[in-house]
């Protein structure tokens, strides 16, 4: 249990690091931000890698997180790098 | 039992660096100077934790298959896609990473669960993905209009009562975890009614309010990638999750507060509900304005303001709205473009189409910077928007929009409205300006209208 209470301390930190971090963002930057941050959400991949293989059906599972999170992972950045391209200053 | 003999100690480094470089990208992208540098920052963050994960895998070959066929297909669709599709195509992505925490939570339940603890984590775990996933696809098919469901048809009812039914099932299977072990047949029920749920949970939403389910959904999907880095004891999950699900969350407060809406009245209740109060008496008729007359009181202005809104957007008229505004700048007009938070279909979605026609962002104005100087803008030319310049929010206290900050167009010297009919907007509530004083209306599609303008500044 105690290594949860300390899980549980990095997420609760983080998430109040999140909300300081973004509390004053442009409006210009809202969609990248955004899509920026589904980008990041990617990071299931890194569990998806984790998971365990002992039967046929968790290779599957396994298999399918991979690819789908991976789909988030390089979507996300591709099109969020597209979209901060087109902004210009005058 | 201490969570760094789990995955060894050197991965753990490498996840604290990932995390901090993670934490510095988002930072950046926040800024309109550093934004592109954040988002590689946060690339290299995820290519290291994704790098280091990869050295025990156990299954290389099936897992590397998997990252080439999401690389490719995530990659085509990001870089085929068109500009105006990416509200569509960030809420397809986005449920694409629900569904991955959904397989993990579902993974991990047939690796036996240890405690009663981690049955609660799955069943959590399992519903967030389930419903980001399943409820990014139905924001999906909203966006792209290939899904039309009313809201008060039968089939938003059956599927909004099954969202209900999924969410007191999960508290009951949270409860009974701690009584007996829950059996594999009990979680596939729960799995199912996750995914039937997601579809009852933003079927109802109507267009206008896309924007505030659109952030929640992405705040879903890291909160949902938070739990699955607390089911596999990994901090980097935990990190990188909760930061997008405080950016979701904060985007989604932003959106409300923009249509000074609550978010459960906006989630669960939907402006049909909204006690209507006295409705206002229109007064006064609608001036319709031919191009040419617009063409001529444009000649003459000296500054201008367009506020465009989600019918800019169904026009496609960003290009030609852009050529306008360059040729009332050369003609002496000073142009600015007026953007209201929840204008179109996502946070944002106005400043996203006006990049794309290449209209710098430094002439972009929000309703505080442009209202206080209103009486000094000469035109204001209002494309396919309609709430978001209704004077009923300021003026009407019954009003249900009554309260929401809005740009006060009506202020304007003078005020084009272009618009295809005299519908109400989202909202369905009737929009006072038309019948002004000061305005006029340009009837017809927003392209075709401003075309004729650049034509007639050409000639």
């Amino acid at each position: 249990m105690e290594e949860y209470v300390l899980l549980g301390f990095v997420l609760i930190l983080s998430i109040y690091l999140g909300l300081e971090l973004i509390s004053k963002v442009p409006s210009t930057l809202h969609t990248p931000l955004m899509s920026g941050a589904n980008a990041i959400s990617g990071i299931a991949l890194v569990g998806a890698l984790m998971l365990g293989s002992d039967s046929q059906l968790q290779e599957i599972l396994a298999f399918l997180a991979v690819t789908f999170a991976s789909i988030n992972v390089f979507g996300g950045y591709l099109v969020t790098n597209r979209m901060l391209k087109m902004f210009k200053k005058k | 039992m201490n969570f760094i003999e789990n995955i060894s100690s050197f991965q753990n480094i490498i996840y604290i660096a990932s995390s901090i470089l993670f934490i510095t990208g988002i930072k950046m992208l926040g800024k309109e100077d550093t934004a592109v540098k954040g988002n590689f920052l946060s690339a290299f963050a995820m290519f290291i934790a994704v790098s280091i994960t990869l050295i025990n895998v156990i299954n290389p070959l099936l897992i590397l298959i998997g990252i080439g066929i999401g690389a490719i297909i995530g990659s085509l669709i990001a870089l085929k896609v068109k500009m105006t599709s990416i509200p569509e195509m960030v809420a397809l992505f986005n449920g694409f990473g629900g569904l991955a925490t959904f397989f993990i939570a579902w993974s991990e339940f047939n690796s036996l669960p240890a405690n009663t603890f981690q049955y609660v984590l799955i069943m959590i775990t399992t519903f967030i993905g389930g419903v980001t996933f399943s409820g990014s696809v139905v924001a999906y098919g909203k966006l792209s209009e290939r899904l039309k469901v009313d809201k008060s048809s039968i089939i938003t009812k059956i599927f909004t009562t099954i969202f209900y039914i999924s969410l007191i099932y999960l508290i009951y299977s949270i409860v009974i975890a701690k009584i007996f072990t829950p059996s594999f047949d009990f979680y596939s029920i729960l799995l199912i009614l996750t995914l039937l749920g997601g579809i009852g949970f933003v079927i109802p939403i109507g267009g206008g309010d896309m924007p505030v389910v659109i952030s929640l959904l992405n705040s879903f999907s890291g909160i949902a990638a938070a739990f699955a880095g607390l089911l596999l004891l990994n901090n980097v999950l935990i990190v990188a999750g909760s930061l997008v699900g405080a950016s979701g969350l904060i985007l989604t407060i932003i959106m409300a507060k923009a249509m000074n809406r609550s978010i459960g009245n906006i989630l669960f209740v939907g402006y049909a509900s909204s006690s209507s109060g006295p409705k206002s008496e229109e007064t006064g008729e609608v001036k319709p304005i031919n191009v040419s007359d617009a063409y001529l009181i444009l000649e003459n202005a000296s500054s201008v303001l367009v506020i465009p809104g989600y019918g800019m957007a169904v026009a496609q008229a960003q290009h030609v709205v852009r050529e306008l505004g360059e040729l009332l700048e050369t003609n002496g007009t000073e142009v600015k473009y007026g953007i209201h938070p929840v204008a179109g279909r996502m946070p944002g979605h106005m400043n996203v189409l006006l990049a794309e026609a290449n209209v710098p962002y430094d002439v972009l104005v929000e309703p505080d910077d442009v209202n206080p100087s209103m009486d000094s803008v000469d035109v204001a030319v209002v494309i396919g928007a309609n709430d978001v310049v209704n004077p009923s929010a300021t003026e009407e206290p019954g009003s249900p929009i009554y309260g929401m900050p809005i740009i006060e167009a009506h202020n304007a010297r003078t005020v084009f409205v272009l618009k295809r009919s005299m519908s109400s907007g989202f909202a369905g509530v009737q929009n006072p300006l038309f019948f002004k004083e000061n305005t006029r209306m340009l009837f017809g599609d927003a392209k075709e209208s401003i075309g004729g303008l650049v034509a007639e500044f050409k000639e």
